[in-house]
């Protein structure tokens, strides 16, 4: 090696090309992610229909949103939705992934059912829904009738709108549930035969030593869960526009329509971000919690 | 579980009057049940979905509905093409998914070779700040990103649906990342005594050897892009540039077409079918895909 100090040594070339590989992911973080929330935050505190420049207006849009009944109607369908579909999702699809962790004959195959629904989202799926849901003809009521009971009005009365999209999300849980089904793999088994020494049971097993396992997936589960569910659209856009008497409408719905039907570019960013420091304040109270039922493994055996 | 070196050894009380084989058999045949219980209850909308599709229009409201339509009507799939540009919507559809592919493959792996061997101030920084905009609604982004585009004249085309791929996904990139780091680095350090430079290193032997995860980046991407509603939602005004996804929207809201269930039912198995007929094809780099990326801890 040279012994000459040279300002292009090694250890800078090195960077150089650091930086070079690392330039799209740089671009689209100052481009698509972080430029777009400043510029955002700027709109959110001015009136903006794209045609006219920006006005600044201070904080009148937040002013007008807390005074919206529409925003207040929006921010509940989406809190009750979140709140019953994540818990319930949460549990069903560790419940699927327990059901497949099993070690028997053909597990594969239905592993391969179970996820099926998952690799499949958006407006066909919504539609289909939207037609098994159908109060007269649908599947749903005909499978009612069989037990001799008169299905509900689904998507008419305004009681039964949000139901159905619930259910419905409860068909694609599968992603949640191959990654349940990763960390159920994750678990020695040892573990498993020690309680097993130790007389424990099958319940006893389960809640101490698969659930505290289990709890950073869990966690990484209800996190991206919560942030998916509070973002739901396409089911409200297709399903129902938002209907009947605004029963399903989403917050992003709300959203939508005020940036891109009635062109409020400033008031639809102050609802993003309303949306965005709820979404932050859920995030930052799970992750205040996690330590109190977070269990890493890393703990346990003293550092990776 | 296979626990059946300790069952041997131990001692613990048996449940009333089941010998421990018998109770376990019995559970390994409640399993099933279960099994099959969800099996169905997950493939009959799929049923559902195609009986309808091969319906006659007046049998699709028939209550109690038959199951197996008779005739089976597979013209109903030529005439949800006719009524509806079918063709054109997976044309674009296919056009997207493929500049995507290339951007989120090319920028994905690039980027997380740089995350994940090359030593440069700020690194880590940059990394973590990544991984934080994983949890960044796009909601928030919709707007001003949509004001961008619109300044740049690209409203109405397809490029604000494939630009952003070009620069990275923050999911695939830690993806990616943790796979590079599992390769020996003894063979990048004989590549670079022969003379490789690191960009030939990153093309001939990282790429190469990511394949698994790659064909995982790629499946995903070409569902989320298959399956994306909003953007194109967004973006595209020109009835001749919707895509597949936009297209169904539409052909749902129209009027001369809104009641035709057996249509609209047909033109969905037919959207949905390429992302089932992948995932049968990737099943098992998908599961196992999924299960390295280490989401653990």
């Amino acid at each position: 090696m040279n012994t000459k100090k040279k300002w292009w040594t090694r250890s800078r070339l090195e960077a150089l090309d650091g930086y070079v590989f690392m330039t799209p992911a740089i671009l689209g973080l100052l481009f698509f992610m972080l430029g777009p929330i400043g510029a955002s935050a700027y709109f959110s505190f001015t009136e903006y229909d794209i045609l006219s420049t920006p006005k600044w207006v201070g904080l009148d849009n937040y002013i007008n949103l807390f005074q919206d009944s529409l925003f207040w109607q929006s921010l509940k369908v989406t809190m009750i939705y979140s709140v019953v579909s994540v818990p319930l999702g949460l549990t069903v699809s560790l419940a699927l992934a327990l059901l497949l962790n099993k070690n028997i004959r053909g597990i594969f195959v239905f592993r391969t059912i179970f996820y099926l629904p998952a690799v499949m989202s958006g407006v066909a799926v919504a539609l289909l829904w939207k037609w098994i849901f159908n109060p007269d003809f649908g599947l749903i009521n005909w499978a009612i009738s069989l037990l001799g009971f008169e299905g509900p009005k689904w998507f008419i009365d305004e009681e039964w709108a949000l139901p159905p999209i619930i259910i419905m999300s409860l068909w694609g849980v599968g992603g949640s549930m191959l990654v349940y089904l990763a960390g159920l793999q994750g678990i020695p088994t040892d573990l498993y035969e020690a309680a097993e020494i130790d007389g424990a049971n099958k319940r006893k097993q389960f809640r101490n030593i698969t659930l505290p396992m289990l709890s950073p997936v869990i966690f990484f589960n209800l996190i991206t869960g919560i942030i998916g569910a509070l973002q739901v659209f396409t089911e409200g856009f297709i399903m129902t526009q938002g209907g009947p008497n605004n029963a399903t409408l989403f917050s992003v719905l709300y959203l939508y329509r005020n940036a891109f039907s009635y062109l409020q570019m400033g008031y639809a960013s102050a609802l993003a971000w309303v949306l965005f420091l709820i979404i932050l304040a859920f995030t930052l109270i799970i992750f205040k919690s996690s330590p109190m039922w977070v269990f890493y493994e890393g703990n346990r055996r003293s550092g990776k | 579980m296979n626990t059946n070196a300790v069952t041997q050894t131990r001692n613990a009380p048996v449940r009333a009057g089941l010998s421990r084989s018998q109770s376990e058999r019995l559970s390994t045949w409640f399993s099933y049940l279960l099994l099959v219980l969800g099996s169905i209850v997950i493939l009959v909308p799929f049923a559902w979905m195609l009986s309808t599709s091969l319906k006659l229009k007046a049998d699709v409201y028939i209550f109690p509905p038959q199951w197996i339509p008779k005739p089976m009507q597979w013209h109903n799939y030529v005439e949800a093409f006719t009524t509806f540009p079918f063709g054109l919507y997976t044309y674009n559809s296919i056009i997207i998914v493929v500049f995507v592919l290339i951007g989120t493959l090319f920028s994905c792996s690039f980027s997380a070779y740089g995350f994940s061997r090359l030593n440069a101030p700020g690194r880590n920084f940059i990394f973590m700040v990544l991984l934080a905009t994983m949890m960044l609604p796009s909601a928030v982004t919709m707007v001003p990103i949509y004001l961008f585009f619109n300044k740049l004249g690209w409203v109405d085309t397809f490029l604000p649906l494939i630009i952003p791929a070009w620069f990275g996904s923050a999911f695939f990139i830690f993806m990616m990342r943790q796979f590079f780091m599992g390769i020996p680095y003894e063979l990048e350090d004989s590549a670079r005594i022969d003379g490789c430079s690191t960009y030939g290193i990153w093309a001939r032997i990282m790429v190469p050897l990511s394949k698994p995860v790659l064909v995982t980046v790629a499946v995903f991407t070409f569902m989320g892009t298959w399956n994306d509603f909003m953007g194109p939602l967004i973006y595209l005004t020109d009835e001749n540039k919707r895509t597949l996804a936009l297209g169904l929207s539409y052909f749902q809201g129209s009027a001369r077409s809104a009641p035709d269930l057996h249509l609209l039912m047909a033109a969905s198995l037919y959207a949905i079918a390429p992302c089932v007929i992948l995932y049968f094809l990737c099943q098992k780099i998908f599961v196992k895909g999924m299960v390295f990326t280490g989401v653990k801890g």
